[in-house]
């Protein structure tokens, strides 16, 4: 192997590097933001009355967990002028990361509604809590608790799946990483360095998520 | 949209299944050597292989492709495609199997190990015959489950330059100017390819969920 090495075109453009790290941050917190209420309409409405509202909430939670993100995100990206809605491809990836992350939303908060015994809203009851407390601790804390961990590894999975949205050339890590690379053809080290600064991404969300978790969802000592 | 350009999808398809198929088994053998390696006695390879997991969770599948594409022409062979998109999927597949799996291991009750040791079961035989059995088992929902997550990262596939169904799409697209209709049909390809498999890891998972209450 005679390659050397030269990682001087990376360094040069690790400002621009730091922005994109900012650029993905910001794609996976709006997207999650659509997601989790994505996620909470789903799941209002899966027990809905009429059946076409039930079917179409399972159908879409199927369709979209049953294909490619990429495939998703170029149906978007051509649908959404089709539609009349011109906008760009940064907004356009926020949609599709929105959508996609919904659909996985639903079934994890879901499972936290159902973690729920009816007895524990009937003993909150008995104990003589009004309505707002047996809400706060007795629905929503053990909730939150339950689905915590699963919605948080979803974040940082649809943190990961935002590099995707590159395909259309929106604003993130991976899309600036393209263009330091198509300067200076230095692809191997341009990507390494990137998959680093992802690796560091996912150690502060992952190394956060179980701070807030220790602090806020953790059963009390006693 | 012609029988020809319909062909070529499923030309597209075809390969799809095919770079699925070698990712998933080859993913499978490096998997177990990473379960069994995550499960050992040995601190060093217990902590190496937790760090082989670990990068590739933390990382984007994307990135991956990227890095072993650039990596392994550096290293002097120019490689073809497939074979580059093959070894990327591998190293993949390996560390998300071996997560998996690890967890199976870990999950087979601790008196099957002790059971075998009385009887004298050395721990090549032990492994295979009482410890993997059981792990295989348990693991069957979340194994089935991350092949259809592998299948639809294959689409990934394309970025790199690789003509599997997602790629088909976007050239055939390119060409008759009809991209609603041909990613919706790319869509359903791929949903009947997945959704067979995400039911039958849900029906596993139920029945596993039962057997062991």
């Amino acid at each position: 192997m005679n390659y050397k090495f030269d990682f001087t075109a990376v360094w040069a453009a690790i400002p621009d590097l730091l922005m994109g790290c900012l650029g993905t941050l910001g794609l996976a917190f709006a997207g999650m933001f659509i997601a989790i209420i994505i996620g909470v309409a789903g799941v209002a409405l899966r027990d809905s009355h009429v059946p076409a509202i039930r079917w179409a909430v399972k159908t879409f939670v199927e369709v979209i967990r049953n294909t490619p993100f990429l495939v998703q995100i170029y149906f978007i990206f051509f649908a959404l002028p089709f539609a009349g809605i011109l906008i760009d491809p940064t907004p356009t990836a926020i949609i599709a990361l929105g959508v996609n992350g919904g659909a996985y939303a639903i079934e994890i908060i879901r499972g936290g509604v159902q973690a729920i015994h009816k007895g524990q809203i009937e003993a909150g009851k008995a104990l003589g809590l009004h309505k707002l407390q047996i809400f706060r601790l007795i629905i929503l804390k053990p909730a939150l608790r339950a689905i915590f961990p699963s919605l948080s590894s979803q974040f940082i999975l649809l943190t990961l799946t935002t590099s995707v949205a590159s395909a259309i050339s929106a604003y993130e890590l991976t899309s600036v990483a393209r263009l330091v690379e198509s300067a200076s053809f230095r692809s191997f080290e341009v990507y390494f360095v990137v998959t680093a600064l992802y690796l560091a991404i996912s150690y502060v969300m992952l190394t956060s998520f179980s701070l807030i978790a220790q602090r806020y969802f953790s059963y009390p000592a006693r | 949209m012609h029988s020809g350009e319909f062909l070529f999808l499923l030309q597209g398809l075809k390969w799809t299944i095919i770079l699925s198929a070698l990712g998933f088994f080859s993913g499978a053998i490096g998997g177990l050597i990473i379960a069994l390696a995550r499960t050992s006695q040995w601190p060093t390879l217990r902590k190496a292989t937790a760090i082989y997991i670990g990068v590739f969770q933390g990382t984007p599948l994307l990135m991956q492709l990227f890095v072993v594409y650039y990596g392994l022409s550096l290293i002097g062979i120019n490689l073809e495609a497939w074979i580059a998109v093959t070894v990327g999927f591998t190293l993949h597949a390996s560390a998300y199997l071996g997560e998996i799996w690890r967890g199976s291991i870990e999950a087979v009750p601790r008196g099957q190990v002790e059971a075998a040791n009385a009887l004298g079961l050395k721990y090549f035989a032990r492994t295979r015959h009482v410890v993997l059995p059981q792990a295989i088992r348990i693991s069957l929902p979340a194994t089935v489950g991350f092949l259809v997550q592998l299948i639809k990262g294959t689409s990934l596939a394309a970025i790199v330059g690789f003509t599997e169904l997602a790629r088909a799409g976007s050239i055939l697209s390119n060409q008759i100017f009809q991209p609603l209709l041909v990613y919706a049909i790319v869509g359903t390809m791929y949903f009947i390819l997945c959704w067979p498999l995400s039911l039958y890891g849900s029906r596993l998972e139920h029945r596993l969920a039962v057997s062991t209450r």
